[in-house]
């Protein structure tokens, strides 16, 4: 069976993707569930799977190559099968374009020598196409007339902006020829470390990389081979305060990144046709933080931040309020019974916003331990493409930054996003006497075709209610 | 808190079930006038008579069908295996009706049944009797499988098997009937269904295991606290439905995992667990999930072959080491 690989949509936006790195070689064989490729979208960089096995017999679009959503990006086929009708047939239209990709791709050590010539005037195999339905997760066959794809140049690759990489670190088979040996956390520690893995010696059996490895490799200093980490171990000092040096150029123009270009095209289409509306509410942070003292004093236990309370407070309102977990659809109004938070993370070059799905029904240990690991796996660029759509309500948090308040600009098709600030030590009145507090203040920006203001009101008054009597956030 | 014994802990759950709702009754073989084989029923006809406590002919695929039948009418029956193998007999009434009656008729019956007896390897009961039976039972979308490991584990998770709608698996163990334990008395306290608990805090491996197995794993455990080896004990009580969460959130601070199993290990309760974690928490191991499991054998007689055929303390501590590198 030939099965073509195509450029995935993996987001609702995304139109083009970009070939970082092929992590399969042409010869090399694949079974279904493979990582073979990381992709560029507009949002994030996403591994992407084979759903089919076979032999990576041929691969079009190289690295760096960009093309549109549902371009042909390669070929996986048995060894004997002949791909030549696939290959003619899609480039076919534009002669010119199949010059870089023939060009482009050394050729194909498994393809036994005789092989095309016996097969070619033999029936047309069966081909199937898949796509990813980033909603559901599921794959759906794509019929043959849509999945017949037609790569383009992948000149653009080469004025495509250096944007910034979000994959840390180098894979260790590239970087070694080979396949290296490594436990899975092993990966994981070195790729958000920064630490070359290839250049590692293996302790544990057969060689294998395993945690200690890269944490001895760690502490013995920066290694040779390590890329340099830019979010090295925080600092416990404060980093010093420099202003820069005047320089002699009077501007400069920055190339757009995918995703600086993707937050300017999308948030114009929120702000200028979404009439939004703000409410802003102060809360008593006092309880809610002695309680996520207690919570984190307890071994063992994720360690759950400000934001995770917000989090599970917005669920467990959102349920009392349906209303505002809406989406306004044109002639009708998408009232959502789930709650998908999106939780706004700000990268270096943007944001992204993953989503937590079904807050509802989790308790505020896994909301902190899953929010934890959207939030590092974004920054590592590793979130899947499943996890960056379908959320139904927002919460962006600043409060880290010591913003006392802010309003946020909600992201279509979402109905409403709350701005989060920093619990700050105040002067307070409680019972007629001056007293110091925490407070908090947030802003929950509505879309007012959904809803009205005194829905996102009491929607707030709520979130205020559930953080102020935080043993609510726990039953 | 009382200090009592496993087979006490389970008779008093029984008596307050039986006081609290007058459609608990218990049926089986012996359980009445010999006051139950392992004399987990001991008291019970005397205190609320022939009518409640039912003794029944040699017939499991009859008596567990009544019960199913009288669950299908309302009452919340509780049948007696005098051992779980026994139970082979009754699987048709068990997989077929009992799990499927609710599921069959829309939902207009529901099946109130709980299955209990012991299971499991105990001492020289033999290639028949010492079948680690959950295997056969988990497997089935309707039931649920308990498998309590402490005499508090036993009340409160009885109790919660009588108050539940569904059928329910729940097997025992003569190893452990004697065991004493601290006991709540208080007749409110239930222990939910599909709660895993954590019985030993570590930092290294995660090690999953229930009934004798888990008594094992902490003998081992305190065994590896000298080698520098800091294990933390899983107990996941209910089989089906799986605490998975309490399970990965353990693997993923420890980033090891070791699964005990006493029963035959192919397509064991160890490989459900192993599958799991390696699904859910792959990217946080640092070592394949390890699982020890019993012999792919029948049960031996013999004492020394007995042994041999279940997972002893030193399997499961080289399984530790080996995942720890050591």
């Amino acid at each position: 069976m030939i099965t073509k690989v195509v450029m995935p949509k993996l987001s609702d936006a995304m139109e083009t993707g970009k070939v970082i790195k092929w992590l399969k070689k042409e010869g090399d064989a694949i079974k279904g569930g493979d990582v073979i490729a990381e992709i560029e979208t507009d949002k994030a960089n996403v591994e992407i799977e084979a759903f089919g096995s076979g032999v990576l017999r041929k691969v079009i679009v190289d690295e760096g190559g960009q093309v549109p959503v549902g371009d042909l990006i390669a070929v996986i086929a048995d060894p004997a099968e002949n791909i030549e009708p696939v290959l003619a047939g899609a480039p076919k239209a534009t002669p010119s374009a199949a010059a870089p990709a023939v060009t482009g791709a050394p050729p194909d050590p498994a393809k036994p020598a005789a092989v095309p010539a016996a097969s070619a005037p033999g029936p047309v195999p069966a081909t199937e196409t898949y796509k990813s339905a980033p909603e559901t997760g599921k794959v759906v066959p794509l019929t043959p007339e849509s999945g017949a794809p037609r790569p383009q140049p992948a000149a653009a690759a080469a004025a495509a902006p250096a944007g910034p990489r979000l994959v840390a670190a180098p894979r260790a088979e590239a970087a070694t020829g080979g396949r290296v040996k490594a436990s899975p956390l092993a990966r994981k520690i070195a790729a958000q470390r920064g630490v070359d893995i290839g250049g590692l010696q293996g302790s544990g059996p057969g060689g294998r990389i395993v945690r200690r490895d890269v944490e001895a490799a760690l502490a013995a200093g920066p290694a040779p081979a390590a890329v340099a980490a830019p979010a090295a171990a925080p600092a416990p000092t404060r980093a010093p305060f420099v202003i820069p040096a005047r320089t002699d150029a009077e501007y400069e123009d920055l190339a757009l990144t995918p995703m600086r270009a993707t937050i300017a095209k999308r948030m114009p289409q929120s702000k200028a046709p979404v009439p939004h509306f703000y409410v802003t509410s102060e809360v008593a942070m006092d309880r809610a933080w002695e309680l996520r003292a207690e919570l984190n004093a307890l071994e063992g236990s994720p360690k759950v931040s400000v934001n995770d309370l917000v989090i599970r407070a917005c669920a467990l309102a959102l349920l009392r309020h349906p209303g505002v977990n809406a989406s306004f659809q044109g002639n009708t109004i998408r009232v959502y019974h789930r709650a998908h938070i999106g939780i706004a993370v700000a990268l270096d070059g943007g944001l992204i916003t993953p989503v937590l799905r079904d807050c509802d029904v989790k308790p505020l240990v896994q909301i902190a331990a899953e929010s934890r690991d959207l939030a590092e796996r974004a920054r590592a660029g590793k979130l899947r493409a499943s996890e960056i759509s379908g959320a139904t309500f927002s919460i962006s948090n600043l409060g880290m930054l010591d913003v006392e308040e802010f309003s946020a600009i909600i992201n279509p098709p979402e109905g409403a996003i709350l701005a989060v600030g920093s619990v700050a030590e105040k002067a307070v009145v409680v019972d007629g006497a001056l007293a110091v507090g925490r407070r908090m203040r947030m802003t929950i920006s509505c879309d007012h075709r959904a809803m009205d203001g005194a829905m996102g009101a009491r929607f707030l008054q709520d979130v205020k209610r559930l953080l102020e009597e935080p043993l609510r956030l726990l039953v | 808190m009382a200090i009592m014994t496993y087979r006490e802990a389970l008779n008093l759950a029984l008596r307050e079930e039986m006081d609290r709702d007058p459609r608990v009754f218990v049926m089986g073989e012996e359980v009445g006038l010999y006051d139950g084989a392992y004399k987990v029923t001991q008291g019970l006809l005397k205190a609320y008579g022939d009518k409640r406590i039912i003794d029944t002919p040699i017939c499991e695929s009859g008596f567990t069908g009544v019960g199913v039948g009288a669950a299908m009418l309302g009452l919340r029956p509780v049948i007696e295996m005098m051992t779980f193998n026994f139970s082979i007999l009754a699987l048709d009434q068990i997989v077929n009706s009992a799990a499927k009656m609710c599921y069959m008729s829309g939902g207009q019956y529901p099946i109130p049944l709980v299955v209990r007896g012991p299971g499991g390897p105990a001492a020289q009961l033999a290639a028949q009797h010492s079948q680690s039976m959950e295997t056969y039972f988990y497997h089935v979308p309707g039931l649920k499988v308990v498998r309590p490991t402490t005499p508090a584990d036993a009340k409160g998770l009885l109790k919660s098997a009588i108050r539940d709608d569904n059928p329910v698996i729940f097997i025992e163990a003569e190893t452990l009937y004697a065991v004493k334990g601290e006991v709540p008395d208080d007749p409110d306290f239930t222990i939910p269904l599909g709660k895993a608990i954590i019985r030993r805090e570590g930092t290294d491996v995660t090690v999953v295991a229930y009934m004798g197995m888990m008594y094992r794993a902490m003998e081992v455990a305190e065994e590896l606290a000298k080698e520098g080896i800091s294990c933390e004990l899983v107990d996941p009580r209910t089989l089906r439905p799986m605490d998975t969460d309490t399970i990965v959130s353990s693997v993923r601070k420890t980033h090891r995992a070791v699964v005990l199993e006493a029963g035959a290990g192919f397509a064991g309760m160890g490989s459900e667990i192993a599958s799991e974690i390696t699904e859910e928490a792959f990217d946080d191991l640092d070592a394949p999930v390890e699982r020890v499991t019993g012999e792919n054998a029948p049960m031996p007689y013999a004492k020394n072959l007995e042994l041999l055929k279940t997972p002893s303390k030193a399997k499961i501590a080289d399984a530790i080491r080996k995942v720890c590198y050591r």
